[in-house]
């Protein structure tokens, strides 16, 4: 057992919780890309020996691997943060067509506050977009129940399962009962090329089974018990879910309240009866007006959070300004910053580039705090992999600019390496770095193919990134030391002038990784 | 058993042991039959980052997050985190920070200050002395189980009950 078990009650955090969950009703298969908040589920189902579980090269190879399973008839899951959700669109969008063989669950972790996120965005839209039921836990309790009636729907109506969760669920700990595992009968694996090869013909009949899916869907979301009704003080009602239904029960613990745990689809019947049944509605939410803007489309009359409190994490002393219609009022954060460790062998490279005075093309993990003062030496961080992309492209507007790009391991490897096949492929020049700790540092140190282990530690085929980087067809590859900084001043000062594409493999080990 | 809700503010810097305190609080509550949420970010803030991880303990608990202005004990590891933390205390709220250089005094290895400060936190708390002792032994493993006891007791000690 992965569990501290005291008599029946464990304290776990919503991640693990869910995972508790998942592993209580059979879950056979699960991938993932490490990313905060959203890491330490499969680090807990690692902990199950009966569960297949792997770090996937991204999220898009893990969504696939994921549903592969599923589709051959194993209940598996995919979990993901906000961000990483938009690298497994493409197989998410057609999966909501196929449906599954056995339970598909895709998990994903909204980081509304940006604790450890390049944006905000809400996930809840995609469960309109990719016609996907969603459930929205409001506590670690609710997402260990809702992740074991996921699976059920899941298979009851023939599609994947989103469950939305957010950095305050996954990372907020409760005391918590758990189950012992029980692992339904696994159906046989059928070969249905109408249902699971999605060539426009087939898509098309699917596109008809899923939209009629779609109202069945909403005859259980109207009958769902995660759509719960409690009448109190009929002055004021509530409608709400996640995290804001615990904020709001503590200011206005007399209110009326639907709570929606199974967001989509709606349930317009519930939410119309509700409505009638109190004086005043309000709608609050954290960050989009995603419930919001539904209400209202049901000519509910309602009033909902100034458009000021989209932005950010929502707190419980908030919650009477949002009730009383007020802004938001911001305020300078007065917390200490986090800042690269004072060994971190990435300081060295940073220390060069910044003497040469280079235009960094930057990327995701640790290496994007080289951003801050005092070091401020990386120009730019928008998503996975445009480290090595950015270079292109900002080589094509400033041709004559001391421009390079910078990489990590991991990051390189998840989305950096088609990247660099692009550069060579269309001759774009300049030097990339991979700055190569040699593990996935920024979420806590995850294995990744390049460290040749697995999740659970054990050894397997290493991937070998300089041998990888001249076969795509760089003009030049070299791993250095960034700690030898003479050397390594030398090097990037020689290949900085160069025509042609160089990539310089900074290696060395993370000092907070004991392996 | 008391009926309020009791919530408990640990403050400091990534590193100084301020999650695994909580932590210990957090079964000592479970080990007394309360209800228990304890809320925390990890992630970036263990590079150097402030820490704060809020325990919130009772009959039924709603939100994670205490509320600003109701935080019933403060706990802090470090005096700048210190400064900004306090203004969420309740007005007849206990800072605990006069403990803290004391503390730091008592102890020969930085590691031990999260377990000292439970100590001193375990002497204002409606949790019996059996379920700390507990939750020290759920927390720590192995070889670091007695000298954590030992730092506990020092801690609790200190403060006349």
């Amino acid at each position: 057992m992965a569990t501290n078990r005291v008599k029946d009650k464990i304290f776990l955090s919503g991640n693990e919780a869910l995972a508790h969950g998942a592993w209580e009703v059979g879950l056979k298969v699960a991938c993932a890309y490490p990313g905060t908040p959203s890491t330490e589920i499969l680090e807990t189902l690692a902990k199950f020996p009966e569960v297949d579980v792997q770090w996937s090269v991204n999220e898009k190879v893990a969504f696939e691997v994921a549903l592969g399973a599923a589709i051959g008839g194993v209940r598996s899951l995919f979990a993901c943060k906000h961000v990483g959700l938009n690298v497994a669109m493409d197989p998410l969008m057609t999966a909501a067509y196929t449906g599954i063989g056995a339970g598909f669950v895709v998990v994903v972790c909204d980081d509304p506050g940006m604790f450890s996120s390049q944006n905000e965005q809400d996930t809840r839209w995609v469960s309109i977009y990719a016609k996907l039921p969603m459930f929205e836990p409001s506590s670690p309790a609710e997402a260990r129940q809702m992740v074991k009636q996921a699976f059920k729907i899941s298979e009851q109506f023939d599609t994947p399962v989103l469950l939305r969760m957010t950095t305050r669920i996954s990372h907020t700990k409760e005391d918590i009962t758990i189950d012992t595992r029980s692992v339904p009968v696994q159906p046989p694996f059928q070969l249905n090329i109408q249902k699971y090869v999605m060539v426009p013909g087939n898509a098309y009949q699917r596109h008809i089974l899923l939209e009629k899916k779609l109202q069945k869907l909403k005859t259980y979301s109207e009958n769902s018990k995660f759509n719960c009704i409690e009448i109190a003080d009929k002055k004021i009602g509530f409608i709400t879910s996640s995290i804001t239904y615990n904020y709001l029960k503590e200011q206005f613990p007399q209110a009326s309240y639907l709570k929606l745990g199974f967001v989509y689809p709606f349930c317009d019947d519930k939410i119309r009866k509700f409505a009638k049944s109190v004086k005043k509605i309000y709608v609050v939410e954290e960050l989009d007006p995603f419930l919001e803007e539904h209400v209202k489309t049901l000519g509910i009359k309602c009033f909902a959070k100034d458009p000021s409190f989209r932005i950010g994490e929502l707190r419980p002393e908030f919650m009477s300004d949002i009730v009383n219609g007020k802004a938001k009022v911001e305020k300078k954060p007065d917390i200490r910053k986090p800042r690269m460790c004072s060994n971190c062998p990435h300081l060295f490279t940073f220390a060069t580039l910044k003497k040469l005075d280079a235009i960094v093309a930057g990327d995701i993990g640790c290496y994007t705090l080289a951003s801050l003062p005092p070091i401020s030496a990386l120009h730019s961080c928008v998503c996975m992999g445009a480290g090595v992309t950015f270079n292109e492209g900002l080589r094509k507007a400033f041709p004559s600019g001391k421009i390079v790009g910078v990489v990590g391991d991991s990051t390189f490897i998840h989305s950096g390496i088609t990247g660099l096949i692009n550069a060579v492929y269309n001759k774009a020049k300049g030097i990339i770095f991979i700055l190569d700790n040699s593990t996935t540092a920024m979420t806590g140190g995850q294995h990744h193919p390049a460290t040749g282990f697995t999740i659970r530690n054990k050894p397997t085929k290493k991937l070998v990134l300089e041998d990888l980087c001249r076969s795509c067809g760089a003009d030049y590859v070299a791993v250095v030391d960034p700690k030898d900084r003479k050397k390594f001043e030398e090097i990037v000062k020689q290949r900085i002038n160069a025509d042609a594409l160089s990539v310089i493999i900074a290696r060395h080990p993370c000092p907070l990784i004991n392996r | 058993m008391d009926n309020k809700t009791c919530n408990i503010l640990f403050c400091g810097i990534g590193g100084q042991g301020v999650l695994k305190a909580s932590e210990i609080c957090g079964w000592a509550a479970i080990f007394d039959g309360y209800h228990v949420k304890k809320s925390e970010v990890h992630g970036m803030s263990q590079r150097g980052g402030s820490v704060e991880s809020h325990l919130r303990f009772g009959n039924k608990v709603f939100s994670p997050l205490i509320t600003a202005g109701c935080v019933d004990y403060l706990v802090s590891f470090h005096q700048d985190e210190n400064t900004r933390m306090k203004k969420l205390l309740k007005s007849d709220g206990v800072d605990l920070v006069e403990y803290l250089g004391k503390a730091q005094a008592q102890i020969q290895d930085p590691k031990h200050l999260n377990t000292f400060l439970i100590g001193v936190l375990s002497t204002f708390l409606s949790i019996k002395e059996a379920s700390w002792i507990k939750a020290i032994e759920k927390v720590f493993p192995g070889k670091l189980l007695s000298q954590n006891k030992e730092v506990f007791f020092k801690g609790r000690r200190m403060i006349k009950i």
